[in-house]
Protein backbone atom coordinates (compact mmCIF):
# COMPACT_ATOMS: atom_id res chain seq x y z
CA UNK A 1 0.00 0.00 0.00
CA UNK A 2 2.83 2.00 0.81
CA UNK A 3 5.58 2.32 -1.14
CA UNK A 4 8.90 1.32 0.41
CA UNK A 5 10.11 3.95 2.39
CA UNK A 6 13.92 4.91 1.71
CA UNK A 7 15.88 6.47 4.81
CA UNK A 8 13.98 10.04 5.20
CA UNK A 9 16.66 12.33 6.88
CA UNK A 10 14.08 14.74 8.00
CA UNK A 11 10.89 12.42 8.80
CA UNK A 12 8.84 16.05 8.55
CA UNK A 13 9.57 16.79 5.00
CA UNK A 14 5.93 15.52 3.30
CA UNK A 15 6.14 12.57 1.46
CA UNK A 16 4.54 11.59 -1.74
CA UNK A 17 2.41 8.45 -2.05
CA UNK A 18 2.12 6.00 -4.86
CA UNK A 19 -1.25 5.76 -3.72
CA UNK A 20 -3.76 8.19 -2.94
CA UNK A 21 -5.11 7.67 0.42
CA UNK A 22 -8.70 8.53 0.14
CA UNK A 23 -9.29 5.72 -2.33
CA UNK A 24 -9.66 3.75 0.81
CA UNK A 25 -12.44 6.01 1.53
CA UNK A 26 -14.51 6.62 -1.46
CA UNK A 27 -12.74 9.80 -1.70
CA UNK A 28 -14.07 11.32 1.39
CA UNK A 29 -11.84 13.01 3.55
CA UNK A 30 -14.64 13.79 6.90
CA UNK A 31 -16.32 11.15 8.90
CA UNK A 32 -20.53 11.62 8.52
CA UNK A 33 -20.77 11.97 11.74
CA UNK A 34 -19.76 15.76 13.28
CA UNK A 35 -17.09 15.23 16.23
CA UNK A 36 -14.64 12.36 15.74
CA UNK A 37 -11.59 13.77 17.65
CA UNK A 38 -7.93 12.04 16.92
CA UNK A 39 -7.80 11.08 20.83
CA UNK A 40 -11.61 9.28 20.91
CA UNK A 41 -11.27 6.04 21.46
CA UNK A 42 -12.55 3.10 19.53
CA UNK A 43 -13.81 -0.60 20.83
CA UNK A 44 -15.31 -3.27 17.80
CA UNK A 45 -18.72 -4.84 19.35
CA UNK A 46 -18.84 -8.20 19.44
CA UNK A 47 -15.91 -10.88 19.05
CA UNK A 48 -14.77 -13.17 16.72
CA UNK A 49 -12.55 -13.30 13.67
CA UNK A 50 -13.08 -10.93 11.47
CA UNK A 51 -12.11 -12.77 8.46
CA UNK A 52 -14.99 -15.72 9.50
CA UNK A 53 -17.40 -12.63 8.16
CA UNK A 54 -19.19 -14.57 5.45
CA UNK A 55 -21.06 -13.39 2.03
CA UNK A 56 -22.29 -9.98 1.41
CA UNK A 57 -21.09 -8.94 4.80
CA UNK A 58 -17.33 -10.07 4.40
CA UNK A 59 -17.50 -8.45 0.45
CA UNK A 60 -18.19 -4.72 2.02
CA UNK A 61 -15.42 -5.50 5.10
CA UNK A 62 -12.06 -3.77 3.04
CA UNK A 63 -9.24 -5.15 4.32
CA UNK A 64 -8.85 -1.80 6.22
CA UNK A 65 -11.90 -2.07 7.78
CA UNK A 66 -10.86 -5.75 9.13
CA UNK A 67 -7.79 -4.00 10.37
CA UNK A 68 -9.87 -1.55 12.22
CA UNK A 69 -11.96 -4.68 13.69
CA UNK A 70 -8.97 -7.04 14.54
CA UNK A 71 -7.29 -3.78 16.80
CA UNK A 72 -10.11 -2.98 18.77
CA UNK A 73 -11.69 -6.66 19.58
CA UNK A 74 -9.11 -6.89 22.45
CA UNK A 75 -8.15 -3.50 23.28
CA UNK A 76 -9.79 0.29 23.47
CA UNK A 77 -7.44 2.19 20.98
CA UNK A 78 -7.63 5.69 20.01
CA UNK A 79 -8.29 6.84 16.65
CA UNK A 80 -4.42 8.26 16.52
CA UNK A 81 -3.02 4.55 18.01
CA UNK A 82 -5.29 3.09 15.50
CA UNK A 83 -3.36 4.90 12.33
CA UNK A 84 -0.11 4.57 14.00
CA UNK A 85 -0.30 0.62 13.72
CA UNK A 86 -2.21 0.00 10.74
CA UNK A 87 -0.17 2.39 9.18
CA UNK A 88 -3.15 4.29 7.77
CA UNK A 89 -3.47 8.50 7.41
CA UNK A 90 -5.25 9.52 10.32
CA UNK A 91 -8.22 11.08 8.06
CA UNK A 92 -8.22 8.14 6.65
CA UNK A 93 -8.99 6.54 10.00
CA UNK A 94 -11.42 8.90 11.31
CA UNK A 95 -13.61 8.73 8.09
CA UNK A 96 -13.37 4.31 8.21
CA UNK A 97 -14.08 4.46 12.19
CA UNK A 98 -17.05 6.55 11.66
CA UNK A 99 -18.78 4.58 9.01
CA UNK A 100 -18.03 1.29 10.75
CA UNK A 101 -19.62 3.12 13.85
CA UNK A 102 -22.55 3.92 11.88
CA UNK A 103 -23.09 0.60 11.03
CA UNK A 104 -23.20 -0.53 14.48
CA UNK A 105 -19.93 -2.60 14.36
CA UNK A 106 -17.73 -0.46 17.04
CA UNK A 107 -18.36 2.22 19.82
CA UNK A 108 -16.87 5.29 19.43
CA UNK A 109 -16.10 7.15 22.94
CA UNK A 110 -15.48 10.85 21.93
CA UNK A 111 -17.40 12.85 24.52
CA UNK A 112 -19.06 15.60 23.95
CA UNK A 113 -17.80 18.15 21.58
CA UNK A 114 -15.75 21.11 23.49
CA UNK A 115 -18.68 23.71 22.49
CA UNK A 116 -20.81 21.59 24.58
CA UNK A 117 -19.05 21.48 27.72
CA UNK A 118 -19.40 24.16 30.70
CA UNK A 119 -16.37 25.60 32.36
CA UNK A 120 -16.76 24.11 35.25
CA UNK A 121 -17.41 20.42 33.89
CA UNK A 122 -13.81 21.56 31.87
CA UNK A 123 -12.06 22.33 35.10
CA UNK A 124 -12.89 19.42 36.91
CA UNK A 125 -11.63 17.13 33.90
CA UNK A 126 -8.42 20.07 34.64
CA UNK A 127 -8.31 19.45 38.02
CA UNK A 128 -8.32 15.99 37.75
CA UNK A 129 -5.40 15.93 35.22
CA UNK A 130 -3.04 18.07 37.21
CA UNK A 131 -3.23 15.95 40.18
CA UNK A 132 -3.01 12.82 38.04
CA UNK A 133 0.28 14.49 36.36
CA UNK A 134 1.69 15.90 40.24
CA UNK A 135 1.62 12.71 41.50
CA UNK A 136 3.43 10.66 38.53
CA UNK B 1 5.64 2.43 9.87
CA UNK B 2 3.92 -0.36 10.20
CA UNK B 3 3.56 -2.27 13.62
CA UNK B 4 3.06 -6.57 13.68
CA UNK B 5 -0.16 -7.25 15.59
CA UNK B 6 1.99 -8.79 18.36
CA UNK B 7 3.11 -5.37 19.19
CA UNK B 8 0.19 -3.92 20.05
CA UNK B 9 0.37 -3.58 23.83
CA UNK B 10 -2.57 -1.59 24.89
CA UNK B 11 -3.60 -2.46 28.02
CA UNK B 12 -7.74 -3.46 28.14
CA UNK B 13 -9.67 -1.40 30.57
CA UNK B 14 -10.26 -2.18 34.39
CA UNK B 15 -13.67 -3.35 33.49
CA UNK B 16 -15.36 -3.53 30.83
CA UNK B 17 -17.58 -0.74 31.50
CA UNK B 18 -14.96 1.63 32.14
CA UNK B 19 -13.92 3.73 29.52
CA UNK B 20 -11.42 5.81 29.96
CA UNK B 21 -12.23 9.77 29.50
CA UNK B 22 -9.12 11.34 27.29
CA UNK B 23 -7.41 14.68 27.10
CA UNK B 24 -4.99 16.31 25.04
CA UNK B 25 -1.78 18.71 25.13
CA UNK B 26 -0.31 19.74 21.74
CA UNK B 27 3.79 19.69 21.98
CA UNK B 28 4.16 22.45 18.82
CA UNK B 29 7.45 23.84 17.78
CA UNK B 30 9.70 23.35 15.07
CA UNK B 31 11.83 20.84 13.76
CA UNK B 32 14.41 18.46 15.79
CA UNK B 33 13.56 20.73 18.53
CA UNK B 34 12.99 18.34 20.96
CA UNK B 35 9.21 17.54 20.56
CA UNK B 36 9.17 13.53 20.30
CA UNK B 37 12.36 13.31 22.82
CA UNK B 38 9.64 15.69 25.22
CA UNK B 39 6.38 12.70 24.55
CA UNK B 40 9.03 9.86 25.51
CA UNK B 41 10.38 11.52 28.52
CA UNK B 42 6.69 11.12 30.08
CA UNK B 43 4.52 9.08 28.20
CA UNK B 44 3.65 4.95 28.95
CA UNK B 45 3.68 4.02 25.75
CA UNK B 46 6.69 4.56 23.06
CA UNK B 47 5.90 7.23 20.96
CA UNK B 48 3.95 6.29 17.95
CA UNK B 49 4.39 7.62 14.38
CA UNK B 50 1.67 8.55 12.91
CA UNK B 51 0.88 10.50 9.68
CA UNK B 52 -2.16 13.00 8.06
CA UNK B 53 -2.32 13.12 4.60
CA UNK B 54 -2.86 16.86 2.25
CA UNK B 55 -3.30 17.04 -1.11
CA UNK B 56 -1.09 19.45 -2.85
CA UNK B 57 -2.10 20.96 -5.66
CA UNK B 58 1.48 21.66 -7.64
CA UNK B 59 2.84 23.10 -10.85
CA UNK B 60 6.39 22.21 -12.24
CA UNK B 61 8.24 20.88 -14.76
CA UNK B 62 8.44 17.73 -16.28
CA UNK B 63 10.98 15.33 -17.69
CA UNK B 64 9.66 17.16 -21.27
CA UNK B 65 10.13 20.32 -20.41
CA UNK B 66 6.34 20.89 -20.62
CA UNK B 67 4.44 22.84 -17.27
CA UNK B 68 1.99 20.41 -15.19
CA UNK B 69 -0.70 21.22 -13.36
CA UNK B 70 -1.57 18.61 -11.02
CA UNK B 71 -2.66 17.36 -7.37
CA UNK B 72 -0.72 15.31 -5.34
CA UNK B 73 -0.96 13.49 -1.95
CA UNK B 74 1.49 14.55 0.85
CA UNK B 75 1.78 13.29 4.18
CA UNK B 76 3.18 14.98 7.29
CA UNK B 77 4.55 12.31 10.44
CA UNK B 78 3.07 13.20 14.01
CA UNK B 79 4.35 11.49 16.72
CA UNK B 80 2.33 10.96 20.11
CA UNK B 81 2.48 9.37 23.50
CA UNK B 82 -0.06 8.41 26.08
CA UNK B 83 -0.06 8.51 30.05
CA UNK B 84 -2.94 6.79 31.86
CA UNK B 85 -3.59 9.24 35.27
CA UNK B 86 -5.50 8.03 38.16
CA UNK B 87 -9.37 8.14 37.57
CA UNK B 88 -9.53 6.04 33.76
CA UNK B 89 -8.22 9.36 32.82
CA UNK B 90 -5.61 9.15 29.63
CA UNK B 91 -3.76 11.98 28.79
CA UNK B 92 -2.41 11.96 25.33
CA UNK B 93 0.41 14.02 23.93
CA UNK B 94 0.42 15.37 20.19
CA UNK B 95 3.89 16.47 18.48
CA UNK B 96 2.88 18.65 15.61
CA UNK B 97 5.38 20.25 13.09
CA UNK B 98 5.46 23.56 13.60
CA UNK B 99 5.47 25.05 9.93
CA UNK B 100 2.90 27.27 8.73
CA UNK B 101 1.80 25.38 5.85
CA UNK B 102 0.89 22.40 8.33
CA UNK B 103 -1.13 24.76 9.86
CA UNK B 104 -4.40 22.96 8.30
CA UNK B 105 -3.76 20.01 10.14
CA UNK B 106 -3.76 22.14 13.72
CA UNK B 107 -7.19 23.17 13.62
CA UNK B 108 -8.57 19.34 14.29
CA UNK B 109 -5.88 18.71 16.50
CA UNK B 110 -6.32 21.44 18.59
CA UNK B 111 -10.33 21.13 19.13
CA UNK B 112 -10.94 20.08 22.46
CA UNK B 113 -7.14 20.00 23.64
CA UNK B 114 -6.21 21.60 27.22
CA UNK B 115 -3.53 23.91 25.58
CA UNK B 116 -0.10 23.47 24.11
CA UNK B 117 3.35 23.25 25.00
CA UNK B 118 5.79 25.14 22.65
CA UNK B 119 9.18 23.63 22.37
CA UNK B 120 11.83 26.70 22.19
CA UNK B 121 15.66 26.23 20.46
CA UNK B 122 17.10 29.73 21.25
CA UNK B 123 19.67 28.95 18.62
CA UNK B 124 16.77 28.78 15.77
CA UNK B 125 14.24 31.11 17.73
CA UNK B 126 11.46 31.83 14.60
CA UNK B 127 10.89 28.16 14.25
CA UNK B 128 8.21 28.71 17.00
CA UNK B 129 6.79 31.93 15.89
CA UNK B 130 4.56 30.12 13.43
CA UNK B 131 3.26 28.61 16.66
CA UNK B 132 3.44 31.07 19.25
CA UNK B 133 1.00 33.38 16.32
CA UNK B 134 -1.45 30.70 15.82
CA UNK B 135 -2.25 29.50 19.42
CA UNK B 136 -2.05 33.71 21.00
CA UNK B 137 -4.58 33.79 17.83
CA UNK B 138 -6.91 31.45 18.68
CA UNK B 139 -6.67 32.05 22.59
CA UNK B 140 -5.80 28.54 23.15
CA UNK B 141 -3.66 28.68 26.44
CA UNK B 142 -0.14 27.68 26.06
CA UNK B 143 3.39 27.83 27.67
CA UNK B 144 6.93 28.74 25.96
CA UNK B 145 9.18 25.56 27.28
CA UNK B 146 13.03 26.48 26.24
CA UNK B 147 14.95 23.38 25.69
CA UNK B 148 18.64 23.03 27.10
CA UNK B 149 20.02 20.67 24.92
CA UNK B 150 23.30 19.74 26.55
CA UNK B 151 21.55 20.82 30.05
CA UNK B 152 23.06 24.70 29.69
CA UNK B 153 20.60 27.98 29.78
CA UNK B 154 22.20 30.24 26.97
CA UNK B 155 20.11 32.71 27.28
CA UNK B 156 18.27 34.67 29.71
CA UNK B 157 14.79 33.42 29.76
CA UNK B 158 13.71 37.27 30.14
CA UNK B 159 15.63 37.91 26.81
CA UNK B 160 13.77 34.90 25.20
CA UNK B 161 11.07 36.26 26.37
CA UNK B 162 11.57 39.68 25.25
CA UNK B 163 12.57 38.48 21.63
CA UNK B 164 9.71 36.62 21.46
CA UNK B 165 7.55 39.31 22.01
CA UNK B 166 4.30 37.39 24.36
CA UNK B 167 1.98 38.41 26.29
CA UNK B 168 3.27 39.05 30.25
CA UNK B 169 1.07 36.34 31.14
CA UNK B 170 2.74 33.34 29.05
CA UNK B 171 4.77 31.55 30.87
CA UNK B 172 8.24 31.04 29.68
CA UNK B 173 10.75 28.59 31.22
CA UNK B 174 13.53 26.15 30.86
CA UNK B 175 13.11 22.65 30.25
CA UNK B 176 15.02 19.68 29.12
CA UNK B 177 13.24 17.59 26.94
CA UNK B 178 15.12 14.78 28.05
CA UNK B 179 13.82 14.69 31.45
CA UNK B 180 10.66 13.57 33.05
CA UNK B 181 10.78 16.11 35.87
CA UNK B 182 11.13 18.80 34.14
CA UNK B 183 8.29 17.55 30.98
CA UNK B 184 6.52 16.69 34.18
CA UNK B 185 7.00 20.55 35.60
CA UNK B 186 6.01 21.61 31.96
CA UNK B 187 2.70 20.50 32.10
CA UNK B 188 1.99 21.44 35.47
CA UNK B 189 2.54 25.13 34.08
CA UNK B 190 0.69 24.91 31.09
CA UNK B 191 -2.78 22.67 33.17
CA UNK B 192 -2.53 25.07 35.94
CA UNK B 193 -2.69 27.99 33.13
CA UNK B 194 -5.58 26.55 31.61
CA UNK B 195 -7.26 26.15 34.88
CA UNK B 196 -6.38 30.31 35.88
CA UNK B 197 -8.23 30.67 32.57
CA UNK B 198 -11.47 29.24 33.13
CA UNK B 199 -11.37 30.73 36.60
CA UNK B 200 -11.01 34.34 35.07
Amino acid sequence: MTTTEPDRPDPELPETRSVRPYTMTGGRTRPRRAYLPIEALVRRVGTGPTDGLDGQLAASVSPERRGILDLTTDAILSVAEISAYLALPLGVVRVLVGDLADCGRVVVHAGRPPSQQTPAENFKVLESVLDGISAL
Amino acid sequence: MAFPLSDVMAPPPASPAAVPTTVKIVVAGGFAVGKTTFIGSISDIEPLSTEAAMTEHSVGVDDAGGVTDRKTTTTVAMDFGRIALPGDLWLYLFGTPGQDRFHFMWDDLVTGAVGAVVLVDTGRLEDCFPAVDYFEARQIPFVLAVNCFDGVARHAIEDVREALAVRPETPVFYTDARSRAATKQALITLVTLAMARIEG
